[in-house]
């Protein structure tokens, strides 16, 4: 079967700037995949290029085994939740939602159901006839995903559809689209530049950077497995520790990633267990951070972070400690600067 | 749902060209921009080549006939004395009548983009739209009656007992004059009144964008507010006081009804334009004379492009 | 400039802004004044007296009023439809493409409106000169939508630029094609700014004096009827009649223009 998506050797160029640069990749037919970046990475030109924004200048893209290769938008079963939602502003809730079905030439009562439908699958029932301005930030985001998804797309495309919503609001809207896309079965691909919200929402993550894909595989993989310093450093964060280093402390002499809340803080002189490694040194900053406290430690020249639940008060500035945790937990990685 | 990925429409012949315009953007923006360039082009564009070719001939004295040869005493004869008079007393009217304009405009665009709120924000600007848009021949026309011996201002110094101080006025050398409406000072009051609302509009759009908390910031480092004017707010106004110039002074420049309904019988050079090419029937110079304000408009535009006064145009 | 509304004004500043406004306005309300005057020789003020008779005259004894009034209006109405499309044809491309010397055109779009119009007119006599073309109401349309063409223009860009990309991206991906994407979402979006342009170039070509003196030859539009009264007087209240009339004709779509572009604001953009 072929993938819902496939990019051969990508690249799309801005000017003398490489925004996509030789993207190879396959996304699964029905898996919520999540491409991660910083901004400018190439993440979001990646999402473009699916829906046809953007056509590739070199490599070819196929969607669902048919080459997309000069094909408009329009033409392409494939829809968009936009970043600013793109709501038309001189159309009801309603028009917004149907205005698909009304291209396509489905009779006004036929796409008005229809429309109710997907305003209701999105708990916006009986919204139909207000406008765009009189709804609040989520609620227009709601409104978006109705719209796309009311003409049954192939792929369903989000372009950072949670960025401009609060915290709260936002991990309430993580939770009822991860329930949606495995209701309905469609493929989802996610662009966003939150680490968090790639590794909770997606099946799989690709990790961009500088317009090319560093990783790509299940976010406990990409988190738990950093390939490169990079990935190590934009997942989450990490102890990044030099080759002499990292063999000095039973792990391989390559560049070696160590998360933080791997690393147990204990008193100086703690006894080290079987399969562990240890150093020592002092700490020299306490940040109290919420559900953690991160300990930055000066440990062989080097400084060291180690987070631990919060609630551990027995260490301040200034104290020597010991540092210990598994030689497991240091990963490899291919990659060092 | 058993759609395809690639959907299968698009047949119509509107659809087969907004392919063909999508894949070729360059062709969208040609087809959109040839009928107005060409317009333009054409109409305009070649209209002022036409009148640039009539600059280079020149007129037989004698017959009255236009030479159709190249030659450059036109131009010549454009600085003749009489002819460098008429250039040097528009162009200094053209600068006086800028400076007035943002004199006065000044502090009601100021007053419009930073106090007023709500329905005064409204208010100023239709008050400035509707004199702006209102027909130019009427307003020349309400200052004629306004300057008019007879008329209302001559009737206000009499009754507030300052006709002294009018004939005073009045009997100065250069901008005065048998009365307001056939003197420099007429004139000059009448071109104000008739651009200032393009002064006022620039200004305040170019007011409108200084943050407010440019000014908090400059108060909170310390300026009085004099000093928040001239280094804040001045500095980030000159773009709109320059867009606005480059129409009161263009306009001054080319303008020919108001020195002719209120003026001395000194000729600007809208005026020595008009008459070269109607009853004189010398074009040539009359072309030439054009290029005087085509050019002075060329430098204008150039050194405002430079300092960003197209943004708020 | 956004901020705290409950700052006191300067005494000076706004006594200055006031003069202003009264400045701009009282002229024009002096033309009204003028029309009902019984002084029909001088500009006498204050008016001995007041009547309305001039009305009567300007509407029934004066037939040379209206062929030129007619025209102006002929006129204006072309002018108007053929800036309407060159306009706006002109703003979609400059709005969004971005193309070697599209700085060069758009300042030739504003050309017009920036040199004095005595230059437009004098070059496009020297035109119809050189063609052969006769004055007719073809001479005095070609001049005027030439500079209705930059106000509509100028109305249509401020729009088009608010227009945010993402809402054409939206709807080609909702399958509309370009067309349908015109039609259904440009459209409805720049619409009012379109009919607001619409208007005042229909004011500023109705109003216009300085190009056509020389594109109309023998013709005679209102502007040019008011000119020569001006010069020549006949029944001075009458000029003030017709010049109140020129008023309300012209500030009715100002009016009108300024009431849509207002409107416009509020369903222009998707969030403020």
């Amino acid at each position: 079967m072929s993938p819902a998506v496939r990019f051969v050797n990508v690249s799309r160029r801005f000017g003398s700037v490489r925004a996509v640069d030789g993207v190879t990749l396959d996304i699964t037919e029905g898996e919520f995949f999540a491409m991660l970046g910083p901004s400018g990475s190439g993440k979001t030109t990646c999402l473009r290029l699916i829906a046809g924004f953007e056509q590739p200048d070199d490599g070819h893209i196929e969607i669902f085994g048919e080459t997309a290769d000069g094909v408009p938008p329009y033409k392409r079963n494939v829809n968009t939740v936009f970043q600013d939602y793109a709501l038309f502003p001189h159309m009801t809730v309603g028009e917004n939602v149907a205005y698909g079905l009304r291209i396509k030439g489905q009779a006004r009562a036929k796409r008005a159901a229809k429309a109710r439908d997907a305003l209701s699958m999105v708990k916006l029932a009986g919204f139909e006839g207000r406008r765009p301005a009189q709804l609040s930030g989520g609620q227009r985001q709601r409104v978006a995903l109705a719209r796309a998804l009311v003409n049954g797309p192939k792929v369903l495309l989000l372009d950072e559809p949670l960025g401009a919503l609060d915290l709260k609001l936002r991990e309430q809207m993580q939770e009822e689209l991860k329930a949606l896309q495995k209701d309905l079965g469609i493929t989802f691909v996610f662009v966003t530049h939150d680490q968090g919200e790639a590794l909770s929402m997606a099946d799989r993550v690709a990790v961009f950077n500088e317009g090319r894909i560093v990783q790509v595989g299940a976010p406990s993989s990409v988190y738990e497995r950093p390939e490169s310093r990079f990935v190590a450093d934009f997942v989450g964060s990490s102890n990044v520790l030099p080759p002499a280093f990292a063999s000095g402390h039973g792990g391989v002499s390559k560049w070696t990633s160590l998360r933080p809340e791997k690393i147990a803080v204990h008193p100086a002189g703690t006894a080290v267990p079987e399969k562990h490694a240890a150093t020592e040194g002092e700490i020299k900053m306490v940040s109290y951070q919420g559900a953690v406290t991160r300990f930055n430690v000066e440990a062989e020249k080097m400084r060291i972070n180690a987070e631990v639940p919060a609630g551990d008060t027995r260490f301040k500035p200034g104290d020597s400690v010991r540092l210990i945790w598994p030689k497991s937990a240091m990963v490899t990685m291919e990659e060092g600067a | 749902m058993s759609q395809a990925a690639i959907a299968e429409r698009g047949y119509g012949p509107l659809d087969r060209v907004s392919d063909i315009f999508f894949v070729r953007p360059k062709l969208l923006t040609l087809v959109l921009l040839l009928p107005p360039l060409l317009w333009i082009g054409i109409v305009y564009v070649g209209s002022l080549f036409a009148l640039l070719l009539q600059s280079f001939y020149s007129l037989d004295d004698y017959s009255g006939l236009v030479v159709h040869e190249f030659t450059l005493s036109t131009y010549a004869q454009l600085l003749e004395e009489a002819n460098l008079q008429i250039i040097v007393r528009t162009v200094t009217m053209s600068a006086l009548v800028t400076i007035g304009c943002v004199i006065i405009a000044f502090p009601i665009a100021y007053y419009a983009a930073r106090y007023a709120r709500g329905w005064t924000k409204a208010f100023f600007y239709l008050a400035v739209m509707m004199p702006l848009w209102s027909s130019y021949l009427v307003k020349v026309y309400a200052w004629k009656l306004i300057l008019a011996k007879e008329g209302i201002l001559t009737w206000l110094a009499k009754n507030l007992h300052l006709s002294w101080l009018l004939d005073g006025i009045m009997a100065l050398p250069v901008i005065g004059g048998p009365s307001l409406s056939f003197s420099y000072i007429g004139t000059f009051l009448v071109f104000v009144y008739i651009w200032i609302p393009y002064m006022i509009l620039p200004i305040q759009a170019a007011l409108e964008r200084v943050p407010s908390n440019y000014i908090e910031a400059s108060a909170d480092l310390g300026a009085e507010p004099r000093q928040t004017f001239w280094t804040v707010i001045f500095p980030l106004a000159l773009p709109g006081i320059i867009a606005g110039s480059i129409f009161t002074f263009s306009l001054t420049l080319g303008d020919y009804i108001v020195p002719t309904i209120v003026g001395n019988s000194r000729l600007m050079i809208g005026q020595a334009v008009y008459t070269l090419q109607g009853t004189a029937g010398n074009i040539p110079l009359a072309a030439a004379f054009t290029v005087v304000p085509m050019a002075i408009m060329g430098v204008y535009l150039w050194i405002a492009k430079r300092m960003g006064a197209f943004d708020v145009l | 400039m956004s901020s705290s509304p409950n700052r006191a004004t300067p005494l000076g500043l706004r006594i200055s802004a006031i003069a202003g406004l009264l400045f701009l306005h009282l002229p024009l309300a002096l033309i009204f004044l003028y029309a009902f005057t019984t002084e029909e020789r001088s500009f006498q003020f204050p008016p001995p007296g007041y009547t309305t008779k001039w009305f009567g005259v300007a509407w029934s004894e004066r037939p040379d009023i209206w062929p030129p009034l007619y025209l102006s209006l002929k006129v204006a109405a072309i002018a108007t439809a053929l800036a309407l499309i060159f306009g706006t044809l002109a703003a979609a491309a400059l709005s969004r493409a971005r193309f070697f010397g599209r700085e060069t055109i758009s300042l030739l779009f504003i050309l017009p409106i920036a040199l004095p119009g005595i230059i437009t007119g004098i070059s496009l006599r020297s035109a119809f000169d050189i063609m052969g073309l006769d004055f007719s109401i073809w001479t005095i349309v070609l001049g005027h939508a030439t500079f209705c063409i930059v106000v509509v223009y100028n109305n249509a860009i401020a729009r088009f630029r608010r227009l945010s990309g993402s809402l054409i991206e939206a709807s080609m991906d909702l399958g509309a094609n370009s067309f349908q994407t015109f039609w259904y979402v440009i459209l409805p979006q720049i619409g009012t700014a379109l009919l607001a342009g619409g208007m005042l170039a229909f004011a500023l070509s109705f109003d216009e004096v300085i190009v056509t003196t020389f594109t109309a030859g023998q013709q005679s539009t209102l502007p040019i009827w008011m000119l020569s009264e001006l010069i020549r007087p006949r029944q001075r209240p009458v000029t003030n009649v017709v010049a109140v009339f020129v008023v309300v004709v012209t500030l009715l779509p100002i009016l009108a223009a300024y009431y849509l572009t207002r409107e416009g604001e509020h369903t222009g953009g998707s969030s403020k």
